[in-house]
């Protein structure tokens, strides 16, 4: 067992949403999550628009309060509680934990010429003692995304989705992080890009021995890219298991319908019957229970009053599922 | 059978500061009553652009080729899009004889009217019906697509409704007009998949019921394989490749069509590698001469393939693919 880079114990984050004064709303975005992320990996969160896994992301990266629970990073270097950090902690942890957001259009300012964007974090940390070692690491670091040195003096306007997705990651790689949360890093993109933009994030984490937390929504993507995958729904962890057990051996009824919802590329493919009803309720007003009772197939009485917990049902797989072994003996799954 | 929408030689250039664009670039096809035919292709391939057309709805600077038609035949219009001239005339078209589908719900509708008034609206302007009947036919156009107490979220705003709700109150409201062609531009890429799933199934539905053409466009082989009969690829607004969709998929031709099928990442094959196509789609500025694909095609050869713009050539029945691979072994 190698050791983990961030684990997590039934992390909360919580959101006031006005309601009034008298009568405040809470809105819980994340709640009870408790994972492991070993060093080197390349860990998936899944789940639909909703579901809390940017939150998620958010709050392993300190930029969001946690209500409750830990998170604790521990590189070999530090070891900081995420909960409770000074000012200089949290300071140093903004080099070891970075960030790859969904769109290259946005996360690019337009006024800033790549070679700018690339370095500012360096300039504001500090981390360099003059330009010309500045530029030393702005050029190594463009080279290993792909970017020509030509780039560097031009603005990002002048580049396409895919090498402005190339720009953001380097500007995330500059300052050397450990920790690398990457937000629907693909979404924005076309597939023929896409596959390219994966490879080179696949190839740095070899490169630098990075870990990344990716998170996306669709599953083909986390299937092709990630060691390990989190189905979240609801702000919860419904299954989490290695990328091939996960698809091989589903415990979960929505990890199930989740797949059975990607369309095939055969235009013959049988049509499984697995639709899922409805769509993911608020998470203001989240069912009791098991908050996937609503939508789930096989949703027995327990499943409404009782909440599931996360239980190990294979070799680093963990479902959260009243029925689990009652569906895996009647192969109803 | 007459196509319902037959496309020839649409040529189409945007005039802008920096000199004339070519968005489209001498693309045919046809789509018969009933066929749904799916547009593939990155962003900045043309295929909105393309899609656009067929209801005039491009923006004021565009300019099409004198050569280019566009003929719609229905049972109560024959005509082509492309003379019209007044906005009262193409207002016949325009949700009339074809609907469309927009990406983004929230984008689409009104925020600050409610969804049955923008209705209501359409249907005022494109059937005789009176304000009443239109209601009650609203109401059971968004009961139709499985909104749960239509009457309620008749009055409601768009920002009221959940994503998938909204893109279904989106499809109510483009098939209330009963349009002979429905033209759906990225319906379900904002979606999440199991609402995709539900959206897909309700727009196949439909397509058996009202017997409509439908263009679907989208850059997601895998929505096209679901739903759609035949498929057209197209590249820097150019089409390279048009085929039934099995066929397609099968047996892509286009190193182009190739290349997006390798690109995509298959649930069933988790261990093959996803192979990239080199490089980044060119701007519209820079088109290169000859075949537009021969800046990040790996099966360039010769000379033929800068200088030449490749012809239609046909590799399986009704199968057709624009590529000089297939001029050499002829």
């Amino acid at each position: 067992m190698t050791d983990s880079l961030i684990s997590t114990k039934n992390l909360a984050v919580e959101f006031n949403i006005s309601g009034g004064f008298f009568k405040p709303k809470i809105l819980k975005a994340v709640d009870g999550i408790s994972i492991d992320i070993p060093k080197g990996s390349f860990f998936g969160v899944v789940g639909e628009s909703g579901s809390g896994k940017t939150t998620l992301g958010r709050a392993l990266l300190n930029a969001t309060k946690i209500a409750r629970g830990g998170a604790v990073y521990d590189d070999g270097e530090v070891r900081y509680n995420l909960e409770e950090m000074t000012p200089a902690e949290l300071k140093d942890y903004r080099k070891r934990a970075q960030l790859i957001f969904q769109d290259p259009y946005a996360a690019l300012s337009p006024r800033m010429t790549v070679r700018d964007i690339i370095a500012e974090p360096l300039e504001v940390m500090g981390l360099t003692s003059g330009r010309e070692e500045t530029d030393k690491i702005v050029r190594e670091i463009a080279a290993k995304c792909r970017l020509n040195l030509e780039h560097l003096r031009r603005f990002p306007h002048a580049f396409s989705g895919g090498q402005r997705q190339r720009i953001s990651i380097a500007r995330a790689l500059v300052s050397k992080p450990q920790f690398i949360v990457a937000d629907e890093s693909v979404a924005a993109l076309d597939v023929s890009i896409q596959a390219d933009v994966l490879n080179l994030l696949k190839s740095i984490q070899v490169d630098m021995g990075l870990t990344f937390l990716f998170i996306s929504h669709d599953l083909s993507v986390v299937a092709h890219t990630c060691d390990h995958v989190a189905v979240m729904y609801l702000g919860r962890i419904v299954e989490s298991a290695p990328t091939k057990d996960l698809f091989n051996n589903t415990r979960h009824p929505y990890t199930k319908a989740l797949f059975s919802a990607i369309p095939s590329l055969d235009p013959d493919a049988e049509d499984s019957a697995q639709r899922l009803k409805g769509e993911i309720p608020s998470p203001t007003n989240q069912p009791s229970g098991c908050t996937f009772h609503t939508r789930c197939p096989h949703a027995a009485d327990i499943c409404k009053s009782d909440v599931p917990t996360l239980e190990t049902c294979d070799e680093g797989h963990a479902v959260s599922c009243h029925r689990w072994k009652e569906l895996l003996e009647t192969a109803a799954l | 059978m007459k196509p319902l929408i037959d496309v020839q030689n649409l040529t189409l250039q945007f005039d802008t500061d920096e000199g004339r664009i070519t968005a489209v670039d001498d693309v045919s096809f046809t789509v018969m009553p009933g066929e749904v035919m799916g547009l593939v292709g990155e962003s900045g391939s043309g295929k909105s652009v393309t899609a656009k057309s067929l209801m005039y709805l491009n923006a004021r600077n565009a300019v099409y080729a004198p050569e280019s038609k566009i003929l719609l035949n229905t049972e109560d219009v024959s005509l082509d899009v492309l003379k019209l001239t007044t906005q009262r005339q193409r207002n016949v078209v325009r949700g009339g004889a074809i609907s469309m589908i927009f990406q983004e719900p929230m984008a689409s509708f009104a925020p600050a009217i409610s969804i049955g008034k923008q209705m209501v609206e359409q249907l005022l302007l494109h059937t005789d019906m009176s304000k009443k009947q239109c209601k009650e036919l609203s109401i059971e156009m968004l009961d139709r697509v499985g909104i749960s107490d239509a009457s309620a979220r008749f009055d409601q705003y768009a920002f009221e409704l959940s994503g998938g709700m909204r893109q279904r109150a989106m499809i109510a409201m483009a098939l209330s007009t009963k349009p002979k062609l429905l033209i759906a531009d990225e319906p379900t890429t904002a979606l999440d998949v199991t609402i995709q799933a539900q959206v897909i199934d309700l727009m196949r539905e439909l397509v058996t019921e009202f017997m409509m053409g439908i263009i679907f466009i989208t850059h997601d082989l895998g929505v096209i394989a679901q739903t759609a009969d035949k498929v057209a690829v197209m590249y820097l607004g150019r089409m390279i490749e048009k085929g039934p969709v099995r066929d397609v998929i099968r047996n892509p031709a286009h190193p182009y069509t190739q290349g997006l099928l390798d690109a995509l990442p298959k649930m069933d094959d988790l261990e093959s590698p996803l192979v990239p196509i080199p490089g980044d789609i060119p701007s519209p500025l820079e088109r290169p001469s000859g075949c537009v694909f021969n800046t990040r095609c790996g099966k360039v050869f010769g000379e033929t393939c800068n200088t030449d713009v490749p012809e239609w050539r046909e590799t399986n029945p009704d199968h057709d693919v624009a590529c000089h691979l297939y001029a050499t072994e002829a």
